[in-house]
């Protein structure tokens, strides 16, 4: 064992990685599975046919009260450009910390879960949104880090049905909201959410209750564990953005295509960190956008290939690529000057310098299964 | 009688009775990478030195360099595997062949490990 191994944190769930076959890797300073012994194409597509469960207790869980009681809804929205007034009881939504630049310090899912907001945020980036949360909203808010809850996905068209069997409740619910059920006596904080662009759920669970319920979970037909190989590539031909990867401190929400995260009152108002570039690029257009791209080829175009156009000028990079195996064919996301990100656009990637033809498309390159009632 | 020979990076090389290389990768190294989903191959006629980079293999995660396990020049492709490249993971030593090339030297082939020798090596690497 070297000094970096023994440096890496586990989740809950590491000694079922571990036992299950899993080929851990390590990843936001966890030792996580990369994939099983089915491998990440098997495990990909049976995500997509059944249901999927993901171990991500890796990810930062972070409660905020307001110190009156309530929700300290107004304290959130000076550092994220999401309407978190407007969310009601029981609803989730997608939206990101920003700098004074406009650009993206993390993206993060924020649930109204009655008396207090129940966040979501990325591995690598949870001691710094901590530490931003709690210089950000003083005497607003109470910031309660979640180490001792585990995180787990079940993600799939069978995911209802397998969880249902355990908590009746979640057939009701639907897509980007929260509740708590009661699984085998323990209380769990499920939400209709997730990062494959299929129907399914995240459930918060105490860590000392997580393999019981993992165990539980895989005893059921449907469902078989999914590394993070899967993870990625489902994400990918979702659309989705992976933080670090297609965001991050030099993009902002409009060049990431992520304008819709931003209300009306918002834009309006403005209000968190680099509103005033960020309400101007919404108006005027951004310089450069984020967009689907799909090679003429078989060649997968990774993070990193430089996007030419037809003249062999430089455009731009891929920011995320590989080989989707529902697509059948290699799909990327890259950023490119708003002139050059209109779908259909012709472009070439630079693969091992040789150029190989491509097309902008729309996102994402599988449709999105939400339940959305 | 056919030889055939293995390196540390995991390709093979079978030296046929005319003195032509077929050159893929090991049983240990697709299982590694996992299911592969693109090849690139070299154009006939590309001379290439020991060691040198000579192919692509990919995997729905990342993409891996073949080297050249000896010098030589490059006779013929595997063009099967452009539509099919899971034929590497299904028969790696057979039908998952990469390119054939003409070996240079006799003497760098000597030089690498035999079956016994690479099955040791891929011990040692637990």
């Amino acid at each position: 064992m070297n000094e970096t191994e023994t440096l890496l944190q586990t989740t809950p769930l590491h000694a079922l990685h571990t036992e299950l076959g899993g080929r851990m890797v390590p990843f936001a300073g966890y030792e996580m599975p990369v994939q099983y012994a089915n491998g990440i194409l098997k495990e990909h597509l049976h995500t997509r046919s059944q249901a999927g469960l993901f171990d991500v207790s890796h990810m930062g869980q972070v409660r905020l009260d307001a110190p009156s009681g309530g929700v300290p809804a107004e304290a959130l929205e000076t550092l994220v450009p999401g309407d978190i007034q407007a969310l009601r009881p029981g609803r989730m939504r997608y939206s990101v910390f920003t700098n004074t630049d406009g650009g993206i310090l993390d993206d993060l899912m924020i649930t109204h879960a009655g008396d207090h907001l129940f966040l979501v945020v990325n591995a690598a980036c949870k001691d710094a949104d901590i530490a931003h949360l709690q210089a950000g909203l003083g005497g607003h808010a109470r910031v309660t880090p979640l180490p001792e809850r585990a995180l787990l996905a079940l993600q799939g068209p069978a995911a209802a049905a397998v969880l249902a069997r355990f908590a009746p409740a979640v057939t009701a619910q639907k897509f980007m909201t929260g509740q708590t059920v009661r699984i085998d006596a323990v209380d769990a904080f499920v939400t209709r959410s997730g990062y494959t662009g299929e129907d399914g759920f995240e459930l918060s669970v105490p860590a000392d209750h997580a393999e019981a319920l993992a165990r539980r979970l895989l005893d059921q037909p449907e469902v078989a564990l999914v590394g993070l190989g899967a993870r990625d590539s489902l994400r990918l031909e979702a659309g989705l953005c992976l933080y670090g990867h297609d965001i991050d401190t030099t993009t902002t929400p409009v060049e990431a295509d992520l304008a819709w995260t931003i209300g009306k009152r918002r834009r309006r108002e403005g209000g968190y960190p680099g509103a005033a570039i960020i309400a101007a690029q919404i108006e005027d257009g951004p310089p450069r956008r984020r967009v689907g791209l799909r090679p003429a080829g078989r060649a997968p175009a990774r993070e990193g290939t430089e996007i030419a156009g037809e003249d062999g000028s430089r455009l731009g990079v891929v920011t995320s690529g590989g080989f989707g195996p529902s697509a059948g064919a290699p799909v990327a996301m890259g950023m490119v000057p708003t002139v050059a990100s209109a779908p259909g656009t012709r472009l070439s990637l630079m693969i091992r310098g040789r150029a190989h033809e491509a097309t902008v498309v729309p996102l994402p390159f599988v449709p999105h299964r939400y339940a959305r009632g | 009688m056919a030889t055939i020979r293995f390196t540390k990076d995991h390709e093979w090389i079978r030296v046929e009775d005319d003195g032509i290389g077929v050159v893929g990768i090991t049983a240990h190294a697709q299982e590694r990478l996992g299911d592969v989903v693109f090849v690139e191959l070299p154009d006939i006629g590309k001379q290439v030195e020991q060691g040198g980079e000579i192919a692509v293999v990919e995997s729905v995660k990342a993409a891996s360099d073949i080297f050249a396990p000896v010098a030589g020049e490059v006779v013929a492709a595997n063009d099967a595997l452009t539509d099919e490249p899971a034929k590497v993971n299904a028969d790696p030593l057979g039908e998952g062949w990469f390119f054939k090339l003409r070996p240079r030297d006799p003497a760098q082939l000597e030089a690498l490990m035999d079956e016994a020798a690479y099955a040791r090596f891929v011990e040692e690497l637990g």
